[in-house]
């Protein structure tokens, strides 16, 4: 048999996601936790904050309960039901940080936790700052008023 | 005297035997189907210590101690050990078989291992250069995972396709004189590569190279697939189970009726969710010393050929876009 006919026996024969289902589970469970965050906002707001320091705090109490979760090994059970649920949010990118670096703890503070704690999230930082500059630059000599 | 026959075959003159096996998992394993087969389940993935590492060490370790206690002869008196992991510089086996102080030959073959190691130590007990060898396979989900994919904890989704890797070490005692059961002859497996790039389908992967073997053993023997009892591969999982029929069915020789999977053997696949089944060294190398090797003793299967399959990439290879080689060895056992 030659590769390319492998190749179509190989597609035939591997089941596929269950895109419907995932969406739905995504939906609902991203979908809850960004509920989560209205709420710590209103009350936040409830209590005199300021617009700007609200979102910050809101991030920060979502982000700290992201660790926690990602710690006792609950983020992972979640991750694996809500897929991109979970991934998307700001939940998702505290998870991606915190589980590089429990994994890679036994290898020490500076060569484990220290270079690989941006393992997942790295990539998203450095292309997330590039365009960042990059829309900036645009934003400076085209958009500007 | 000549011991090879075919293209990539020996057939032994003076079968070795299989003087005792030992299989030790983890938790999950221990729920599966094979859960009153095994010698011991570990409660506690980490095996007692403080690192995946230092865990499947300490799995080996106990593993390969059990199988030469089982077989009552003196560990001095094993000529040489042979094991294999898929860890980095196969640290899972050295450092499980460092403080045994025997002579030790490490593998790797991937989840190929266990097949490997019994058929090199088969052709030096035959060959009059050992009296007994030890050998051993392993693996542990949390080290493979770290090694190969995502840390434990990020939470994301497995690909259907994607296989789970046995935490599980199996180990074989082999003599040059025995009561059986015995390694008639063994099939090494040629590094065969069908352009499969998606880590997470192994099982795609790996079955030409499973076919590929099979079809060299029957060959090389003058054998139809109809000689055994059972043909068991050894983590091929559920897609690469289907292929492999597909594709022996193109050669001509049909297993569909005695074939089937460690990798399937080894969980209730919908149950425990595992996808595709399970993999790793220690599937194939667990399930055989645990249960087929029972098999092969009570008499519920006569003859066996046994075929543990390994996926050769790397990360790097895989990062620089590269297919995944594959491997597959063919152990003949008969009583």
């Amino acid at each position: 048999m030659d590769k390319q006919k492998y190749a179509k026996l190989v597609k035939e024969s591997s089941p596929g996601s269950n895109v419907a289902v995932n969406c739905l589970r995504a939906f609902f469970v991203g979908g809850t936790i960004c509920l989560m965050g209205q709420i710590f906002k209103n009350a936040l707001l409830a209590a005199n904050m300021q617009q700007d320091d609200a979102s910050l705090v809101t991030a920060m109490i979502l982000i700290v309960i992201a660790v926690l979760f990602t710690g006792v090994g609950l983020y992972s059970k979640l991750g694996s039901f809500a897929g991109a649920g979970s991934v998307v949010p700001i939940t998702g990118f505290a998870n991606a940080i915190t589980a590089p670096a429990i994994e890679f703890k036994k290898e020490g503070l500076v060569m484990g936790v220290g270079a690989k704690m941006f393992l997942v999230a790295g990539p998203v930082l450095v292309y997330g700052t590039m365009a960042s500059v990059i829309v900036g630059l645009f934003y400076y000599f085209l958009g500007g008023r | 005297m000549k011991k090879y026959v075919g293209n990539q075959t020996v057939k032994f003159a003076s079968p070795p035997s299989i003087t005792a096996a030992a299989a030790i998992v983890g938790p999950k394993e221990g729920e599966g189907p094979l859960r009153n087969c095994f010698d011991f389940i570990s409660p506690d993935v980490h095996f007692g210590m403080d690192s995946w590492e230092k865990a499947e060490s300490e799995m080996v370790r106990q593993t390969v101690h059990l199988a030469v206690k089982k077989s009552g002869i003196p560990i001095e008196e094993i000529r040489y050990m042979f094991a294999g992991d898929l860890l980095n510089q196969i640290a899972g086996s050295t450092f499980g078989m460092r403080s045994f102080g025997r002579p030790f030959f490490g593998l790797f073959g991937a989840c190929s291992a266990i097949g490997e190691g019994m058929a090199l130590g088969a052709m030096l007990l035959d060959g009059g250069f050992a009296n007994h060898v030890a050998v051993n396979a392993s693996s542990h989900y949390c080290s493979a995972e770290k090694t190969f994919r995502l840390p434990l904890e990020l939470g994301t989704q497995r690909a259907p396709t994607a296989g789970w890797t046995v935490t599980g070490s199996g180990a074989v005692v082999l003599s040059a004189e025995g009561n059986g059961p015995y390694v008639t002859a063994a099939t090494t497996g040629a590094i065969t590569d069908m352009g499969i790039t998606d880590a997470n389908n192994m099982g795609a992967a790996m079955a030409p190279a499973a076919a590929a073997v099979l079809a060299a053993h029957f060959k090389d023997m003058q054998r139809t697939p109809g000689y055994y009892d059972a043909i068991i591969t050894g983590d091929l999982g559920k897609i690469g189970t289907t292929l492999l029929h597909t594709l022996m069915d193109e050669e001509k020789f049909s297993i569909h009726d005695r074939h089937n999977d460690c990798g399937l053997l080894m969980y209730d696949c919908e149950a425990q969710d595992v996808h595709a089944g399970g993999s790793g060294c220690g599937c194939a190398a667990s399930v055989f010393a645990a249960h087929l090797l029972e098999e092969l003793r009570s008499g519920a299967i006569k003859r066996l050929l046994f075929i543990p399959t390994g996926a050769l990439h790397s990360v790097a290879t895989l990062q620089q876009g590269e297919s995944m080689p594959a491997i597959a060895h063919a152990v003949a056992v008969e009583v």
